[in-house]
């Protein structure tokens, strides 16, 4: 077995081409469950921290790009302004341990439908931008996961950063779960409103295989808003929080029934935009 | 040890960096959280392990100052970082002012969640000398105990944040 500790993207990728089989490891706060519990038995490990190339965050015109290892405790801090309910959805993760630990690239590498941070993501239409043996790509976020915990990565890739476009307007996520830390979504959704597009972007996470772009509930809800407000007629808002209630997929597990879950996101719908208007 | 993975297999040695000594993992298979590393190979049994999958906070260490669970963290990833322990905290025999509260708040029962509430305060307090109570109840949500119910580890928690307030007010 091997680990390697590259410093750079183009040693991280040399390793990767050394060691083709090898595991990406992050923060390790998915990663080492696994192998502590015997359900991942990497032969060789990529280890991604001292990548100076997938550090910090940056702006640029019209977004802002994420490195891969920003972590969650970074994302609290630094990105509130930009993106409120990504700092809000970060907040919500695990402890401070975890938050300390985990990172952007590891909840997109992982795939999750209840990874807290894809519901916004695939909601202002963020893309992946990766680093492979053939050069780099850049895919939506929206593509990249096909599945529960299945991506679109190709062999010997690197995410290296998420691209989020910046968007004017008010933004809010909300997450059910049994207490306030430490808790995997039951159902969790991220809304923003557009107020340049005049859209409204929403994004719904644990209620389907991967994380859900509510469209029609959008476009509906779109065509309602008194833009100039932003303000919403009651009927329109209830009328939304169906439309999002009938978009979830949901499936039944330990953490709640399909039913439950597809309820708590037409409510999570209904006041995601309650706080968003103006009242 | 809850994870089945063979604690010895073959591997290079590597060197880890922790309460200020340099120490030698040798022979250790390579996939080895920095938990069983340190329980089971450096021999420093002060970080617990209860879950080893990020949940209880027993195995709270400081890894380059910043706190993490040691269970979520691969030791030969380690290499080159200041890991320190409950162990680290105090000079030589003598109690840090979290330990003691502890004690004299009456906030150790089974003593199993200590090190790793030990350790997590450490980081609140060194941080924030003035947290409010709900910041005290967010920076210990990662450390569960199942015997006290909270309520006189709170207490410690308090008594600390009271004194270094006012030893450093004039
Ligand atoms: C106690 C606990 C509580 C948690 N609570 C939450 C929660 O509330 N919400 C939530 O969303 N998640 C939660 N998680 C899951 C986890 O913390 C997050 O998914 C985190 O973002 C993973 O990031 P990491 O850096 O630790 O990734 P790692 O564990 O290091 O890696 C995760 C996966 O992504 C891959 N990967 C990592 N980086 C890259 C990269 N740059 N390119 C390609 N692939 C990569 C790895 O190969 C691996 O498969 C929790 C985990 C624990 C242990
Ligand atoms: S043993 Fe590490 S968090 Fe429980
Ligand atoms: S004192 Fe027993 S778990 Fe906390």
């Amino acid at each position: 077995m091997t680990v390697a500790r590259p410093r750079t993207l183009a040693e991280a990728l040399g390793a990767l081409e050394a060691t083709p089989d090898a595991h990406l490891l992050a923060g390790g706060t998915d990663f080492m469950v696994e192998v502590n519990f015997g359900h991942r038995r990497p032969t060789d490990i990529v280890a991604l921290r001292r990548v100076v190339e997938l550090q910090g965050h940056e702006h640029a015109d019209g977004h802002v790009t994420l490195g891969a290892m920003l972590t969650y405790a970074e994302i609290e801090a630094d990105l509130a302004e930009d993106f409120p309910a990504l700092a809000a959805a970060g907040r919500t993760v695990g402890s401070p341990q975890i938050r300390n630990a985990g990172t952007i690239g590891g909840n997109v590498g992982t795939a999750s439908p209840a990874g807290d941070t894809l519901p916004l993501l695939v909601a202002l239409d963020a893309e992946v931008d990766l680093a492979g043996p053939e050069g780099t790509r850049t895919v939506a976020l929206d593509e990249f996961i096909t599945g529960p915990k299945r991506t679109d990565r190709r062999p010997g890739e690197i995410i290296t950063r998420v691209r989020v476009p910046r968007v004017t307007g008010p933004q809010q996520f909300l997450k059910i779960g049994t207490r306030n830390a430490m808790v995997i979504s039951i159902a969790c959704l991220a809304l923003v409103l557009d107020l340049d597009a005049r859209r409204v972007r929403c994004g719904l996470g644990s209620v389907g295989p991967r994380p859900l772009r509510p469209r029609a509930a959008e476009d509906f809800l779109s065509g309602e808003i008194d833009w100039d407000g932003p303000r919403a007629a009651p009927g329109a808002v209830r009328r939304f929080a169906e439309l999002v209630a009938e978009a979830c997929t949901p499936i039944t597990d330990q953490r709640g029934t399909a039913e439950y879950r597809r309820h708590a996101a037409g409510v999570l719908a209904r006041r995601a935009v309650e706080r968003s208007l103006q009242s | 040890m809850t994870g089945n993975h063979p604690l010895a297999a073959e591997s290079e040695t590597y060197e880890l960096s922790v309460n200020g000594r340099r120490e030698q993992v040798k022979a250790a298979w390579l996939g080895e959280s920095l938990l069983a590393v340190l329980r089971e190979r450096l021999g420093l049994p002060g970080a617990k392990n209860a879950c080893e999958q990020g949940e209880c906070g027993s195995c709270s260490v400081f890894v380059d100052g910043v706190l993490v669970c040691s269970c979520c963290v691969l030791a030969a990833d380690a290499v080159d970082a200041e890991v320190t322990t409950v162990e680290g905290l105090a000079d030589g025999d003598a109690l840090t002012d979290v330990q003691q509260s502890f004690l004299d708040a009456g906030a150790v029962q089974c003593g199993f969640c200590t090190p790793g509430l030990v350790v997590a305060v450490h980081d609140l307090l060194d941080r924030n000398p003035d947290p409010g109570d709900l910041e005290v109840r967010e920076a210990i949500s990662g450390n569960l105990c199942r015997c006290t119910g909270y309520g006189r580890i709170l207490a410690a928690v308090e008594a600390v944040r009271d004194q270094r307030g006012r030893r450093s007010r004039p």
